[in-house]
């Protein structure tokens, strides 16, 4: 649905985006996740045919977004930062206006109404927007993406600002949205990209330094299948003992962190499931076993990983380091990267 | 270009801009026709055409914050990622301005009225003189427009197009101050003040329709590249 070929954009000499590429099939919902500069808005903005790209090529449903701007734009709702409004005019006029401006074919009053019960901004529909709470603007904002029924959806922050209540509400609704339209999500808060998203596009510094689903990205950075554990005992021969689980790949204390009690983390051979062989070693070995739970990262956690660890290049020796063979965005390797990564070989070669 | 066009010209009459630009054009004409009226001279061509001084300091008020608000508070989002042309948008808020423009000059039909009553009039020469401020008038609103779409603060480009529409306006007094004949010369053609005078004089001149029509244009299509500029910044 979306098809983004090594896009680059420059702003004066600053390289905003530096040659990402990645392609979203229909149906699918993504999030972009990256720190504040990361480039992910001016990936949108350019999707959205509000800004042009230095280089590059951006398709959405097979429409070249700068040939035929009016076709491409026509598929796509857009929700930018901060909501674009006309803070004086009414949520209903304001809708209508957009209906106007988009050229909308569907029944104008009908359409409006039902989207406006979507979004629940119904019992503000004559309010005049300056008057309206952030969360209710951020309705609005979203109902304008809406109007048209665009099959892209395209959401830049849609829940910063908002109280806890609002961003279950929003979630919901982008969840709802997502059985059947193609929506791209970018979000600092992790965990909403984690609740939401079957995709994730980690973007950092312009580039995409990793693309996979929550889960997968999770696992491949944390090893797998790690497990931390607080015992009762003596701290040097627990890790003896726990060594000398069969499956058991290396232990590591984390020190003392209640009155006797240990904590360790215990990383297994080829990923596997050891939390019953340790609860069976512990209590054989007469200690009391307070808690145990699956050291796996969270996404928060990866995020924080993968955008200190700095350019891609170093990214992907982080990701490389865990498995061999992931490479971001590999299907859109072009030339450029494939240097980059045969530089990131010889500098692994070198250490 | 619709929607654009209905949006801005409502907005005029949200704020009290709309109302206070057609207030000041109400007063002065009222005032400039009751003096002309009770000295018994009312020659409605040249009293329409010496608004064009009203119209040199008002018009910068309208044209403002057509596209530097936009700007400013990221409106332009929803608009440029909707399926409409960068020319249907400058069009529509250009034809907003010039509307509550025009409609400033409706007092005008009620003197020519109370002028028809008494005396012979030709019709002819009032409706040229109109013609004479409305091109004047889309002149002044597409480079008030142009200005707007360089910067994001209306203030700033309100003091520029009044500045811009002093030096276009004017142009008959810095050619006083030059002293070499051909600059001078050229000062005085092209000086809007002149141009249309010219159309209150009642002296059909097909150069200086297309005068103003062209720099409307121009100023029109400079504005639609310096918008699309932006997106390339």
């Amino acid at each position: 649905m979306i098809e983004v070929k090594s896009l680059s954009k420059k702003y004066g000499n600053f390289l905003a985006v530096d040659n990402i590429s990645f392609s979203i099939k229909k149906g699918e919902v993504v999030g972009f996740l990256g720190p504040n500069g990361a480039g992910k808005s001016t990936v949108m903005n350019i999707i959205t045919g509000y800004l042009s790209y230095t280089k590059g090529k951006v398709t959405v449903d097979g429409i070249d977004i700068i040939e035929n701007p009016e076709a491409a734009k026509r598929r796509i709702g857009y929700l930018p930062e901060m909501p674009p409004l006309y803070t004086d005019m009414n949520v209903k006029e304001y809708l209508y206006f957009v209906y106007d401006l988009k050229k909308v074919k569907f029944p104008k009053i009908a359409h409006i109404n039902e989207i406006m019960r979507l979004v629940k901004i119904a019992d503000v529909s004559n309010r005049l927007i300056k008057n309206l709470s952030k969360g209710y603007r951020q309705r609005v904002g979203f109902a304008a993406a809406l109007v048209g029924n665009p099959d892209v959806l395209i959401l830049d922050e849609p829940t910063v600002g908002l109280d806890p209540k609002q961003i279950i509400d929003i979630r919901n609704l982008i969840a709802k949205l997502g059985k059947n339209h193609t929506v791209i999500l970018s979000s600092h808060i992790l965990s909403e990209i984690q609740a939401v998203c079957e995709r994730v596009i980690i973007i950092n510094r312009g580039q995409i330094i990793a693309d996979d689903t929550p889960e997968d990205l999770a696992i491949k950075l944390s090893g797998g299948n790690t497990v931390e554990v607080r015992i009762i005992c003596d701290e040097e021969s627990m890790i003896k003992t726990l060594s000398s689980i069969a499956d058991v790949e290396s232990v590591i204390s984390l020190g003392k962190k209640e009155k006797d009690a240990y904590d360790f983390s215990i990383v297994p051979k080829d990923k596997k499931d050891i939390r019953a062989a340790i609860a069976a070693k512990v209590s054989e070995s007469g200690k009391t076993l307070l808690s145990m739970s699956s050291g796996g990262m969270s996404l928060e956690q990866v995020f924080l990983r993968l955008t200190e660890a700095g350019d891609g290049d170093a990214v992907r020796k982080l990701l490389g380091e865990v498995k061999e063979d992931f490479e971001p965005a590999e299907e859109a390797a072009n030339e450029d990267e494939e240097i980059k990564t045969e530089q990131t070989a010889e500098k692994e070669g070198e250490e | 270009m619709v929607a654009i066009f209905k949006r801005e010209f409502k907005s005029y009459f949200k704020t009290p801009i709309g109302y206070i630009f057609l207030a000041l054009y109400y007063f002065f004409f009222g005032w400039f026709f009751s003096r002309l009226y009770e000295a018994g001279s009312p020659e409605l061509p040249s009293l329409i055409v010496s608004m064009a001084l009203i119209a040199t300091f008002t018009l910068p008020i309208i044209t403002m914050r057509l596209l530097s608000d936009d700007r400013r508070q990221r409106i332009d989002q929803i608009i440029f990622t909707s399926p409409v042309r960068l020319s249907g948008v400058v069009l529509g808020k250009f034809l907003a301005a010039f509307c509550v423009y025009a409609i400033g000059f409706a007092p005008t039909v009620i003197y020519e009225i109370i002028i028809a009553s008494n005396i012979k009039v030709n019709v002819f020469s009032y409706l040229y003189a109109l013609l004479g401020m409305f091109l004047l008038g889309a002149a002044l609103i597409s480079i008030g427009l142009f200005i707007s779409s360089l910067t994001e603060s209306p203030s700033m480009a309100a003091m520029i197009t009044l500045v811009v529409n002093f030096i276009v306006i004017f142009m008959t007094d810095i050619a006083n101050y030059v002293r070499i004949g051909w600059i001078s010369k050229i000062c005085y053609k092209i000086a809007f003040v002149s141009v249309v005078n010219s159309f209150g004089k009642m002296v059909l001149s097909i150069p200086d329709i297309i005068y103003f029509l062209s720099i409307s244009a121009a100023f029109l299509f400079l504005t639609v590249r310096s918008l699309e500029k932006k997106r390339w910044a």
